[in-house]
């Protein structure tokens, strides 16, 4: 499965590598403010920030298993929750209670995560079928669903929302934040789908070299548009988390977490050319960025550093691996495969 | 012109988005006469100076075969940190030394993006998501992030000179500023380093196969660090003419812009994989994504649709060359 990560070294795979990065930075950010970077304060704060763009990255990831990427993902997000929110404001208000206020809850949901899964197979759809590039056809649908959001809202934010819809971003169940418990169970459920079933053999096989998989009597196609409507899911799960703590839904929220999510894929160890990536690498490239953004304002170093430092950390991780790990292509935009 | 009704010549991409931007004027000067007359193309022009210089830089990278999603953030880093110097030590100093120093920043940061891919040999993508985020947070972190409205007078000048500037008969009052020559400068600049330079070939055959453009002694590196300090140059003159435009120096700006640029380059027909675009399609590209942008009330969509607008034209405008092109492979095999 991994066969790019020999295992003659503990540091050649580059999920051992960000392990030690995590826990370095824990370890100093600790070291630096103890009193204050242990806090159970910060420990919670720091579980309830992560999930939605740690989310939006798991959605990522499984496209560019694939060799390809999602750029939709905040517009379907997006889309996704002010659909729900819509809903929820126009048939249920803010002032709806007890079952009820379950029942209407749930429509919600439900239609917001058909809506993700509508659109990603308008994605799968017009990459399998139409042989669009993913980075374009995501680039457009992503402008589409955002646009959609938009001329929806007529861009302002939905809100009055009922009181319910707080519990899934601001909650804990027996001290875990609901939001962590909900990544907990994604992230589980996309390394079970890629490491033990058939779906996530043929995910490799594609995104290791599509042109064999063709031959190999693949159905490409539906391959493809199965990814992407999971992306789709994804994104809206992330777009209910991100509508729950913000108690709104608007067009643009979150547009930051974009790169932000392709950077934490990177992060990760995904090759960003398709075949290898394992989930445990996400997860703990999240870890690192979390605590390292936490710990950095402990010490009051300005939001704007944040950004900075995460660049640094991504470019050094990809010298990292390209220098150790798997030798990627001179150069070459994630269309092309001539260096498998 | 004897191609010129050729089957290739209808599938270009460059016809498309020229029939496309046809078909717009016309439906909008049925629905609002007003709509055809100098204001409007002076409006147009004025709106396609900083995207069009953008989207040369990105046309050129797209053609070696890489992408660049960190232009943006070279650009508002070099004009901020031009103006800073600018206001603090040396507020008479003539405009053109300001647009000397900001190009001599984005060419920096751009060197800097070449070193990663042409000796590290990271992927584009990333490097540049990468320095996105360094060079904005670098900007905002240690240069500054406050806004700077008082800037140099002679800045300011440079956006008051007019090409020409006069009053239609109903008094509304159009002009085109200096800063569009530079467009112009740089679209035929590109076009000598694409097409009348061993440099411009390479970039092309680099984009088309790195393999067969090093066997055949073509220096990839040089050339893929050229192309990327290219890049990060006209970034750097964008950012400069933006903030003399808009007279005020913003450390916001800007970023955010990078994917419609992308997007008026490919809608242009420029292609990700590298080895093919033309400055015609680019420039047509950015027409279009401009209109949209100001224009699409006119023919009577609502401002709040403009971005599902250029998502469709984007879907639909490599859409079709992508469909085709599977098809004749399918047919092919």
């Amino acid at each position: 499965m991994n066969n790019l990560s020999p295992k003659n070294n503990m540091f050649s795979s580059p999920e051992a590598r960000l392990a030690v990065i995590a826990i370095v930075v824990f370890i100093t950010m600790a070291a630096l403010s103890p009193e204050r970077f242990l806090s159970p304060q910060n420990m919670t704060s720091m579980a309830f920030q992560f999930p939605e763009f740690a989310i939006l990255a798991l959605a990522m990831t499984i496209t560019m298993l694939t060799g390809g990427i999602d750029l939709s993902v905040v517009g379907i997000s997006n889309l996704s929750a002010v659909i729900g929110a819509t809903i929820l404001t126009q048939f249920a208000g803010p002032d709806i209670a007890g079952i009820e206020m379950a029942m209407w809850i749930g429509i919600a949901i439900a239609i917001s995560i058909s809506v993700g899964m509508l659109a990603g197979l308008f994605n799968g759809i017009i990459i399998a079928i139409f042989g669009l590039p993913p980075i374009l056809a995501t680039l457009g649908s992503g402008l589409v669903f955002t646009g959609l959001a938009v001329a929806l809202t007529g861009g302002s934010a939905v809100l009055g929302l009922p009181s319910g819809v707080a519990w899934l971003g601001n909650e804990t169940v027996f001290g875990v934040p609901v939001p962590v418990i909900l990544f907990a169970i994604l992230a589980l459920g996309l390394s079970f789908l890629l490491a033990r079933t058939s779906f996530g053999l043929k995910i490799q096989m594609y995104g290791t070299n599509p042109l064999a998989a063709q031959f190999a009597a693949l159905d490409v196609n539906r391959l493809l548009m199965k990814v992407y409507m999971v992306s789709g899911v994804y994104s809206a799960i992330a777009g209910m988390v991100i509508m729950s703590r913000a108690n709104s839904a608007k067009a643009d929220y979150g547009s930051s977490y974009l790169l932000l999510a392709v950077l934490i894929a990177v992060l990760g160890g995904i090759n960003p050319y398709g075949g290898y990536g394992r989930i445990i690498g996400v997860v703990l490239a999240v870890l690192s960025m979390q605590f390292l953004s936490s710990g950095l304002n402990m010490l009051q170093v300005s939001n704007f550093s944040r950004e900075l430092i995460w660049g640094m950390l991504l470019i050094f991780v990809m010298i990292v691996n390209t220098q150790k790990g798997f030798k990627l292509n001179l150069g070459k935009t994630p269309q092309t495969k001539s260096g498998k | 012109m004897k191609k010129l009704f050729s089957k290739s010549f209808w599938i270009r991409n460059e016809t498309l988005v020229a029939i496309v931007i046809i078909a717009f004027i016309i439906i909008a000067s049925i629905s609002d006469p007003r709509f055809l007359s100098m204001p409007t193309l002076t409006d147009l022009l004025r709106g396609g100076i900083v995207l069009g210089i953008f989207a040369v830089g990105v046309m050129v990278v797209l053609i070696s075969g890489g992408i660049d999603v960190s232009f943006t953030a070279v650009a508002v880093f070099a004009m901020y940190t031009t103006t800073l110097f600018l206001v603090t030590f040396v507020p008479e100093l003539s405009w053109y030394w300001a647009f000397g120093i900001s190009m001599l920043i984005g060419a920096a940061l751009g060197a800097i993006n070449g070193i990663f891919i042409a000796w590290f040999g990271l992927p584009t993508l990333i490097v540049t998501l990468g320095t996105l985020s360094i060079y904005r947070g670098f900007l905002l972190t240690f240069v500054g992030s406050k806004l700077i409205s008082n800037l140099p007078p002679d800045m300011r000048d440079f956006s008051r000179l007019m090409m020409f500037r006069n009053t239609n008969a109903d008094g509304s009052f159009y002009s085109l500023p200096w800063a569009f020559a530079a467009l112009v400068i740089v679209v035929i600049i590109t076009w000598f380093i694409l097409y009348r330079t061993t440099l411009g070939r390479s970039i092309f055959a680099i984009g088309g196969s790195i393999e067969s453009a090093r066997r055949i002694g073509i220096n990839v590196r040089a050339t893929q660090f050229f192309v990327y300090v290219y890049v990060g140059t006209l970034a750097g003159l964008a950012g400069i003419i933006y903030a003399s435009m808009s007279r005020v120096a913003n450390p916001f700006d800007l970023v955010g812009l990078e994917l419609s640029v992308i997007a008026a380059v490919v809608l242009g027909g420029a292609r990700l994989i590298g080895g093919y675009g033309t400055l015609t399609g680019t420039l047509l590209g950015v027409a279009l994504i401009v209109i949209v942008r100001n224009s699409l009330i006119v023919i009577g969509i609502p401002s709040t649709w403009q971005s599902v607008a250029i998502g469709v034209l984007i879907l639909v405008g490599t859409g079709l060359p992508a469909w085709q092109a599977k098809r004749a492979a399918a047919r092919a095999s």
